[in-house]
């Protein structure tokens, strides 16, 4: 198969960037689209002219470290991940547009690959359960209902890929916030910090630069763990409930 | 030169070894505890977990992954689940038969002291990860459930659905980042360690490059504890992330840390077959997939016919066949082997003819297709996804792929490598899994080493540094960093004809090829007189561009890339050093009548430890002998 591909280009965060066309040429339709970019690379490494630098690790869809939005969506067409878009999915021929992740809180590093570290700093904010190593009870002495428990591995499913924020019209990270409170909060574990934890996280993604959420369901639509937008809703009982304690007690 | 190991392996009976090595150790208290500064490379389940207790023991914490963040490590792609000795099913299990499953499916190739110590420290996981909030998969009741897993006969396994790594490594992660709120770890992404730094021979720290600005720092610390994971990617294509790298672990070998057992490869029964040359790596299936899966091949070689259209009577079920008694669930050494051998027949599935079928008919038609979709929903839709076949209807096509390391630095009890102040955890050390993994027992090792091993151990060494400060400033910082300077500036200004990845692809063929799922000593030869030719041609002729003050993956991987083309030679020497089968190891000189391998407990029981003695000359081995006390040796049989 062949494609015609308009690439961000950019050198660093203050370069400005640019999309530039390339050719890819004999593309096995079994391959990944990251393996199609590894085919592009190897024949612009030959002609001496610098690859295109994008971000991937496990590549089969679990580490979140893939991003890259392809003709307009972030992960590009199917469901999962970047990494698990086969190029069978593409016509011959097709002109292919490739983008970075943009969100005002993740800021471009080169090229296709940007820094999603905001995330992390969110976590920090709130996003645990505090247990001491070595203090923590008898698994079995604390009865988890099935359906909590499986409720909460599905708010735990998030990778951390940051495409919620890309698909976002204001770049909100409502999803990535909600899956965490919701997973946490679901399990009677979570419940001491389940107040403090739900305000510090979101006031931490407000402190970061991401919007707020609209509900446009632009996130759950892109996910590609499938994170449900009903969390949402959950996060935001949990927030007015932690607002209203806290209105009280100052 | 001859030099001795110590393992420091506790005197006493084997169930009190541990406990006994607690009590006796030694402690830092808790107003010296920030005076130390600990380095941590790696942020998997074992680095993540280790930085997290450290961190909150009140240890002043630096820890750094290659990664944009602590939660991608590459434990997060662990599907299948945890083993532990709980006896939660009431099937006889128990902390003894955890240790002993584990010995015999390493084919008596570790330490009795640390594999009971491992089933022991089993339990604490499960309860350290449940308070945690680890979704693991519950029964109607609300306690925890377990399934079985592969070489074993009781179900001992915990699973979030599957994704256990994720899920047990974004509690490490979510542990770690609440200390880095607390200030007590710093956090450094994007950043590869790229050599060790030795003050009056000890492991004192690091020079790393910082991947997004290209700058080139060094740190000091009390202590350096790797975390740096398997070396699987030598091989080119491997289950491993694409970022999986051997360097850490390299440069500290060639610092002077014994590497061992580095021929000690796992390759994985149950992967997507390879499609094609362009291919950037290889798809795991989950193991778990063999409990309702029955793996077959066609009786007639090159058989044209679609697998719906072989009748029962002309399908070989090999392995039920071969291994009555575990069937379908063999130790994956043992199931890997079986699917070379079918495909060497020329019975192989598939259009390269190196694949094999693993049919989930018959539990369809017992359980029914949703039952099979709970359980594995997300793999059959992977595979389709991967390979546009759907599963519930045309069996799963499979081939063995590299998965995990047994092999790695040397350790002894404490976790420490032969240079002091060095410790090193989960698959970056060799210590408990022998010549071949059990299912579910790698998350249980990185996390035993992280949350409960080490944080007791370190203070054995740590206790004997105070007021031993080194500074950042000394000569051997500044040196090592120059040197990794220069080389990175060696590798820039080449400028040659072929790419990195050119290179890597004809190292991972060659060691595939020759040290793969069957080593032979003349293969092993002709490996390591090609391996040093195609060393000598990278650094004559690789083209790497840009430059090194900037975000460079070419360059990132040009290093590494560099560093397999060492460690290779020392892989192949061990392999032909090792003349007898083991584990995962299989040499076609050393089989039994039945073609199974024939281990050698004459000449072979012991860790190859292995010694840096220069460029271009041969490392040099030292021994450290294995002893049972408490299981016999015997011939592994799963028949």
């Amino acid at each position: 198969m062949n494609f015609k591909l308009k690439v961000w280009r950019q050198k660093n965060a203050v370069s400005p960037g640019s999309f530039k066309d390339y050719d890819a040429k004999d593309i096995p339709s079994e391959a990944s689209f990251l393996e199609m970019l590894d085919i592009v690379n190897e024949s612009l490494t030959g002609n001496s002219e610098d690859p295109i630098e994008f971000d991937s690790d496990c590549r089969e869809g679990i580490c979140g470290m893939c991003s890259l939005v392809i003709n307009g969506i972030p992960h590009g067409p199917g469901k999962g991940t970047t990494c698990q878009v086969y190029m069978r999915r593409f016509t011959d021929g097709d002109t292919i547009w490739i983008e970075p992740f943009r969100a005002a809180a993740f800021s471009p590093i080169k090229d296709l690959v940007v820094d999603r570290s905001a995330f992390d700093r969110i976590i920090q904010a709130g996003g645990y359960i505090v247990v001491r190593t070595g203090s923590a009870p008898e698994a079995n002495s604390l009865p988890v209902p099935k359906h909590n428990a499986d409720l909460a591995m599905e708010a735990a499913a998030c990778i951390g890929c940051g495409a919620c924020v890309a698909a976002c019209p204001n770049s909100s990270a409502m999803l990535f916030v909600a899956a965490k409170v919701s997973h946490l909060g679901l399990l009677p574990q979570g419940q001491a910090e389940r107040e403090t934890r739900a305000i510090h996280m979101v006031r931490e993604m407000d402190e970061l630069g991401f919007g707020n959420c609209r509900n446009y369901y632009e996130c759950e639509a892109i996910c590609p763990a499938e994170i449900s937008a009903t969390f949402i809703a959950r996060l935001n009982r949990d927030y007015a409930a932690a607002s209203a304690q806290e209105a009280l007690t100052v | 030169m001859s030099m001795t190991l110590d393992s420091k392996v506790p005197s006493g009976p084997l169930e009190r070894k541990w406990s006994k090595h607690r009590g006796e150790s030694k402690l830092v208290a808790p107003n010296n505890r920030p005076k130390f500064d600990i380095i941590i490379v790696g942020s998997g389940l074992a680095g993540a977990s280790a930085a997290a207790t450290l961190g909150e023991l009140g240890y002043n914490v630096k820890c750094f992954c290659f990664q944009d963040s602590a939660r991608r490590a590459h434990s997060i792609a662990a599907q299948g689940g945890i083993n532990a000795a709980k006896n939660y099913q009431n099937d006889g299990d128990s902390v003894f038969r955890l240790f002993y499953d584990t010995i015999k499916g390493g084919d008596f190739r570790s330490r009795e002291a640390n594999v009971h110590r491992l089933a022991e420290i089993s339990l604490n996981i499960i309860d350290q990860c449940v308070a945690q909030g680890v979704p693991f998969a519950r029964e109607y009741g609300g306690l925890l459930a377990n399934r079985s897993f592969g070489g074993v006969q009781v179900s001992r396994t915990f699973y979030a659905r599957g994704q256990t790594g994720q899920q047990l490594l974004l509690g490490a992660y979510q542990a770690l980042e609440h200390e880095v709120a607390e200030g007590t770890v710093k956090m450094y992404p994007r950043t590869e360690m790229l050599d060790l730094v030795l003050v009056d021979g000890h492991a004192k720290g690091i020079v790393v490059r910082n991947l997004v600005t290209g700058e080139i720092s060094t740190h000091a610390a009390d202590t350096v504890v790797l975390a740096t994971g398997g070396y699987g990617n030598v091989f080119y294509l491997s289950t491993n992330a694409k970022g999986c790298n051997v360097t850490a672990t390299w440069r500290a070998h060639k610092r002077g840390a014994l590497f061992a057992n580095p021929c000690f490869t796992q390759i994985h029964p149950t992967c997507i077959p390879v499609s094609g040359p362009y291919q950037a790596k290889l798809t795991l299936m989950s193991e778990s997939l063999r409990n309702d899966g029955r793996v077959w091949v066609p009786d007639k070689k090159k058989d044209p016919r679609p697998p719906g259209q072989i009748p029962e009577s002309e399908r070989d079920y090999y392995l039920e066949r071969k291994y009555p008694s575990f069937g379908n669930l063999v130790p994956r050494d043992i199931a890997s082997r079986n699917a070379k051998e079918v495909c060497d027949e020329g019975r192989g599935v598939g259009p390269s003819g190196l694949g094999v079928y693993l049919d989930f008919s018959d539990a369809i038609k017992r359980h029914g297709e949703d039952t099979i979709r709970e359980r594995y929903g997300n793999l059959f839709e992977m595979y389709q996804n991967i390979t546009n076949e759907d599963a519930y209807k045309t069996p799963m096509r499979i081939y063995p792929a590299v998965h995990y390391t047994m092999g790695g630095l040397w350790v002894d009890y404490n976790l420490m490598s032969t240079i002091p102040g060095l410790h090193v955890l989960g698959e970056a050390n060799f210590s408990d899994h022998g010549a071949n993994r059990l299912g579910a027992s790698a998350l249980m090792q990185g996390l035993s080493d992280g949350y409960f091993v080490i944080p007791s151990t370190i203070a054995n060494y740590l206790a004997t540094q105070l007021g031993k400060k080194v500074s950042a400033n000394r000569p051997e910082f500044k040196a090592a960093e120059s040197e990794v300077r220069l080389r990175i500036n060696r590798l820039l200004s080449i400028k040659g004809k072929k790419s990195v990845t050119t290179f890597h692809r004809e190292l991972g063929l060659l060691v595939w090829d020759k040290c793969g799922m069957a080593r032979d000593a003349q293969g092993l030869k002709d490996a390591l007189q090609k391996i040093p030719a195609l060393r000598e041609e990278f650094w004559q002729n690789v083209n790497v561009l840009g430059d090194g003050a900037e975000f460079n993956q070419a360059l990132e991987h040009a290093g590494r890339v560099a560093d397999f083309l060492e460690f290779a030679e020392l892989m192949c020497l061990d392999a032909l050093d090792r003349k007898e089968s083991c584990g995962c190891h299989f040499r076609l000189e050393s089989q039994t009548k039945e073609g199974e391998a024939l281990r050698d407990d004459e000449h072979y029981c012991y860790v190859s430890a292995w010694e840096y003695t220069g460029p271009n000359t041969p490392a040099n081995l030292v021994m450290e002998p294995l002893t049972f006390e408490y299981v016999k040796l015997s011939q592994r049989s799963y028949k």
